[in-house]
C-alpha cells in the first residue's frame, strides 16, 4: 500500500521542463528593453557664484596659461595659434616647468589655467579642450605618484595620498565669462 | 560499423537540462541589475562628444540629467531647431533649473545630499552659449557638482 502511495506521489511531479523558457521569455524581454548604463563623464568642479569677476590683474603673467577657444574652433594659446594634439604637452611643460625658464610657471601649485570661449565655439571643441587640460594635469599627478608611492595614479589610490598629490600640483582651471561671439 | 552500434544501442542520451533554468535565470538577473530604465525619453537629439579623462558616476539615485541639443525632427515644427533644454521629460528654460534641482534634492537622504552630481547630457554639435547659461544658473543654484557627460574614445 505505501509501496504504491509513494509511486504515486514521484508521478505527481511538475514537469520544469518548460521553466527554461519562460526564463529564456524573460531574459530576452529584459536583453531589448534596457540599455547598459554608460553615464561617464568629465567631472567638473564649477566656482561658486559671486557678482564681482575675479580679478586676475594680480597675478604674474608668467604664471597664468591663457587658453582661448573661438568661434571657429580655434585654439590660441598665450597669444599664438596652436594645434589641439599640442596643447597636453605644452600644458605639462608649462606647469611642471622643468627647465626652469623665465616665462614659464613658478611652480606647480603657482599654475593657473584660465580657459575661455565665444559663445559660438562648439560644446564638442570645448570639451576636448577641456579634455586635454585634464589629462595634462593627470600625467603630472601620474608621474608624482610614481615617485612619491610608487604606484600609478588613479581614482582608487588611497584618499591621503591623492590629497598628498593634488595638494602638490593643484588642478586650477579659471574660465572666463565667455564673449558674446558667434551665438547662434 | 558494429562497434558503433553497439554503443548507440547501450547510451542512454539524457543530459540532465534540470539546471538550465538555474543558469538562464542567473543571466536574467545579471542582466537586470546591470541595466536602468531609461525614464525619460529624450524629445532633443544628444549625441555626446568623445574624451579619455572619465569618471565614472557611481549612485544613480544621486544623479540629475539635463539634456541640451537640438530638437528631434517631429518637435521642429513647435520649438524650432535652434538648441534647446530638456529637463526629466519636457522642453524648458533655465530659469526652470532651480526647482528642477530642488525637486530632486527633496528625494535624496539629508547625508547625501553634498554629493548630488548634475549630469550635462550635452550634443557635442551645440554652441557653447546655451551651455554657458546652464552652467551660470547652476552655479547660481549652488549646485557645483557637474558631470560633462562623454563617451569613451576608440583607441
Amino acid at each position: 500500500m505505501a509501496k504504491t502511495s509513494s509511486r504515486d506521489r514521484m508521478s505527481n511531479e511538475i514537469n520544469a521542463g518548460s521553466m527554461a523558457d519562460i526564463a529564456f521569455l524573460l531574459l530576452i524581454f529584459f536583453l531589448v528593453t534596457t540599455t547598459i548604463a554608460e553615464d561617464k563623464g568629465i567631472l567638473v568642479k564649477l566656482p561658486p557664484w559671486s557678482d564681482e569677476e575675479p580679478d586676475i590683474t594680480q597675478l604674474k603673467t608668467r604664471n597664468v596659461y591663457s587658453v582661448l577657444v573661438n568661434a571657429q574652433n580655434k585654439l590660441l594659446v598665450r597669444g599664438e595659434e596652436m594645434d589641439l594634439d599640442d596643447l597636453k604637452d605644452k600644458t605639462v611643460e608649462f606647469i611642471s616647468n622643468p627647465y626652469n625658464r623665465e616665462d614659464l610657471a613658478e611652480a606647480p601649485n603657482k599654475a593657473i589655467i584660465s580657459l575661455k570661449n565665444d559663445r559660438g565655439t562648439s560644446y564638442g571643441t570645448y570639451l576636448e579642450v577641456y579634455n586635454e587640460l585634464k589629462a595634462a594635469y593627470y600625467q603630472l599627478w601620474d608621474e608624482l605618484s610614481r615617485q612619491k608611492f610608487g604606484i600609478p595614479y588613479s581614482d582608487e589610490m588611497p584618499i591621503a595620498q591623492q590629497k598628498v598629490i593634488k595638494g602638490e600640483i593643484p588642478f586650477v582651471i579659471s574660465e572666463a565669462e565667455p564673449t558674446s561671439f558667434g551665438e547662434e | 560499423m558494429s562497434k558503433f552500434q553497439k554503443k548507440r544501442g547501450k547510451a542512454k542520451p539524457a543530459i540532465s537540462t534540470a539546471s538550465l533554468p538555474d543558469i538562464i535565470f542567473m543571466l536574467l538577473f545579471f542582466f537586470m541589475v546591470v541595466t536602468v530604465l531609461r525614464d525619460a525619453e529624450l524629445k532633443v537629439k544628444v549625441t555626446t562628444p568623445y574624451a579619455t579623462e572619465l569618471t565614472k558616476l557611481e549612485e544613480k539615485s544621486l544623479v540629475n540629467y539635463l539634456y541640451i541639443g537640438r530638437p528631434e525632427a517631429k518637435y521642429q515644427s513647435v520649438y524650432g531647431t535652434r538648441p534647446r533644454m530638456q529637463l526629466g521629460d519636457a522642453f524648458a528654460t533655465v530659469d526652470d533649473i532651480p526647482l528642477f534641482l530642488e525637486k530632486h534634492k527633496v528625494k535624496v537622504p539629508e547625508n547625501k545630499r553634498a554629493r548630488i552630481t548634475s549630469s550635462l547630457r550635452v550634443d557635442g554639435e551645440v554652441t557653447m552659449g546655451i551651455v554657458q547659461d546652464v552652467k551660470i544658473k547652476l552655479r547660481k543654484s549652488g549646485q557645483l557638482k557637474v558631470n560633462y557627460s562623454a563617451k569613451k574614445r576608440p583607441q
